[in-house]
């Protein structure tokens, strides 16, 4: 798959039960990873990273086409992180996917790391923007896909917001380009985790309805338990074969999935997780896999 | 706001008003007509605008290459942001608006989007300073000082209409982020009549003089070469460097005219605050030259509406008020100049503006 102009394939080969696994195999190792980058800092956007890792594993798994070894090549995939808080989820995928070796993770937020606590598209391998300020990504996915479209190139550009996002009003000034321009080559994804830097969204600055919003702006928009990965596989492929209009998939997600410990913690935006809890956190996660 | 002239009023002429004087040489939409040059060479160059392309003389490329214009409506957040997209997948736009929207609404865009990325983002400005009378919402009195701390983007501010035909491959050909002061519609054409070459990071002297010099930059400079000749009349020989690209600012340039026993005196359209005034008195301290300089610019305030003749003269900008204040200063002790009054016009008002 070389082509600029060659149109997209099925993204995975194997039936739904087996990518379905793979993906479950490698949002445990997603997990795992940002357990261990979590530890290092001793606090930080962990339960967003929990929360958001069975969408990065399908994404990344099962969806997106990307040379590792190569994260300039033209044809592939954008894949653009509006959330630059999330980054941390993003390098433990990153890792997994192979464009970030995984003994690198251990830098995380440490001087001179390329793994920054928000990436910088000029230095972090894999990350298409520099994150940090929201709001951003979805105009910039609107013109790579603008750009892509007009060059022939086939390649998709997915942007992950998330529900706190959805407060930027340049988020909705490029909900209405993508829709106005037609850019079927764009997936949103949206992680409704309904907890902002203040509190509950709902409390903060109430964002739903979510999926009537984006389909009053013109966008294919599904809403799937985030969590859950054979809904997830359904509605991204979905949304890979629709046409004539960009797709969003607004996805539920909870806050330290995966991690009971964590899961059950009051929900803070920025969590504070105590040195003898990182074990704990571990094997909760691999009693979960294994139950 | 009043005016005591006993003669008709002038009007604003809203946005469409020109700068240009009454017969003055002018060529028509430069901007536009430079872009398609270059675009006919340049299979990547594409435009865009948000909601404004007509009025910013953008409407003549996207005429010519409408499968290469994307309009984006009235969101310059949205036309910044997706500027970007389109330069990371290796397109080079030029995305128009005016002035105060680019910097004041979609800075956070243009920052973070364009220049920390270092993309080849052209971003293209209309209504600099005081080149209209509807007020402050569109008067970008300030766009220098919000831009000129942006790391990796070229500020330009062109003179005329040479200056934009020149600068437009220049902008293509830089490899990180520009931005573009526009004048638009009738833009007047002088620079033609001097042996110059837009450079960009260059500054120009465009005249020598042994009493004064003239610092200038973007229409200035061409209020700069009036005021000049004006003064030769009165035996007061003038030098006129012109200073387009506000950033990278040509320092060596600025030393080697400033360190003079001469009057130093900048000009710019734009305030007081952070521009060309303030470029050129840093530049000058930092490297320990004690030279005083005069700043003609607009003063720290929000500026009036009406007619641009009348605006221009009462906030010192026109041909008459430069000629007034270089008098002033040189008739006065030094470091004690009399005062000018902002509001008190020295001279007659220029005359009517023609329109776009």
């Amino acid at each position: 798959m070389t082509s600029l102009t060659t149109p997209q394939a099925a993204p995975a080969a194997g039936d739904r039960a087996e990518r379905i696994e793979r993906i479950r195999q490698a949002a445990y190792r997603i997990r795992r990873n940002a357990l261990d980058m979590g530890e290092v800092q001793g606090q930080g956007y962990i339960g967003q990273a929990l929360g958001v890792a069975d969408v990065l594993a399908a994404v990344y798994t099962d969806q997106l086409r990307y040379r590792p070894e190569d994260p300039h090549w033209p044809a592939r995939d954008r894949f653009l992180l509006s959330i630059g808080h999330y980054a941390i989820a993003l390098y433990a995928a990153l890792a997994e996917a192979g464009t970030i070796p995984a003994e690198e993770l251990e830098t995380y937020g440490s001087d001179d790391s390329r793994l920054p606590m928000s990436a910088m598209a000029s230095y972090t391998p894999g990350v298409e923007i520099s994150g940090g300020s929201l709001g951003h990504g979805l105009a910039v996915a609107a013109g790579m896909a603008i750009g892509l479209r007009h060059q022939g190139n086939g390649a998709r550009v997915y942007n992950l917001l998330s529900d706190g996002e959805l407060d930027e009003g340049s988020t909705w000034e490029a909900a209405l380009a993508c829709a106005h321009h037609g850019l079927d080559n764009v997936t949103a994804i949206v992680d409704v985790n309904a907890l902002q830097a203040d509190g509950p969204t709902a409390g903060v600055l109430r964002t739903e309805p979510v999926t009537d919003k984006w389909r009053a702006f013109g966008w294919h928009a599904l809403r799937v338990d985030g969590n859950d990965v054979a809904a997830l596989v359904d509605a991204l492929d979905e949304l890979r074969a629709h046409r004539g209009s960009p797709g969003v998939l607004v996805c539920d997600t909870r806050i330290g999935r995966g991690v009971p410990l964590l899961e059950g913690r009051e929900k803070a935006h920025f969590m504070r997780v105590e040195e003898h809890e990182w074990q704990i956190a571990r094997d909760q996660l691999q009693e979960g896999t294994t139950r | 706001m009043t005016s005591t002239t006993p003669k008709k009023r002038l009007t604003t002429s809203a946005m469409i008003a020109s700068f240009a004087d009454p017969g003055q040489r002018t060529t028509s939409a430069p901007f536009g007509h430079a872009l398609n040059r270059l675009a006919e060479q340049r299979p990547e160059i594409v435009g865009l605008s948000a909601d404004l392309a007509k009025y910013t003389d953008m409407h003549v490329f996207r005429d010519a290459h409408p499968d290469r214009f994307f309009q984006m409506g009235m969101a310059e957040q949205s036309l910044l942001g997706t500027a970007a997209g389109m330069a990371e997948v290796g397109l080079v736009p030029f995305a128009s608006t005016y002035s105060v929207f680019a910097t004041r609404r979609a800075y956070d865009f243009l920052c973070l989007d364009i220049a920390e990325p270092n993309l080849n983002v052209n971003v293209v400005g209309a209504l600099p300073g005081l080149t209209t009378g509807y007020g402050p919402s569109h008067q970008a009195t300030e766009d220098l000082a919000i831009l000129r701390g942006c790391p990796n983007l070229t500020i330009v501010d062109p003179c005329d209409s040479v200056d934009i035909e020149q600068a437009v491959p220049a902008l293509a050909d830089a490899p990180g982020p520009t931005y573009l002061r526009l004048l638009r519609g009738a833009v007047p054409t002088v620079l033609d009549e001097y042996d110059y070459r837009f450079e960009l990071g260059k500054a120009a002297e465009l005249r020598t003089g042994r009493d004064v010099v003239l610092i200038s930059t973007g229409l200035m400079t061409m209020r700069a070469l009036q005021a000049a000749a004006r003064l030769e009349a009165d035996h007061v020989d003038v030098a006129v460097l012109h200073v387009p690209t506000i950033k990278p600012l040509d320092t060596e340039a600025i030393l080697r005219g400033a360190r003079t026993d001469r009057l130093v005196v900048t000009l710019e359209n734009h305030t007081v605050v952070g521009g060309l005034a303030e470029s050129v008195a840093s530049t000058l301290a930092f490297a320990g030259v004690g030279t005083r300089v005069v700043p003609i610019a607009l003063p720290d305030e929000f500026l009036a509406a009406g007619a641009l003749p009348t605006l221009h003269d009462r906030y010192g900008l026109s041909t008459d008020a430069v000629v007034a204040r270089v008098r002033d200063e040189l008739s006065g002790p030094a470091g004690h100049r009399p005062p000018t009054s902002p509001h008190v016009a020295a001279a007659p008002a220029d005359p009517a503006p023609a329109t776009a």
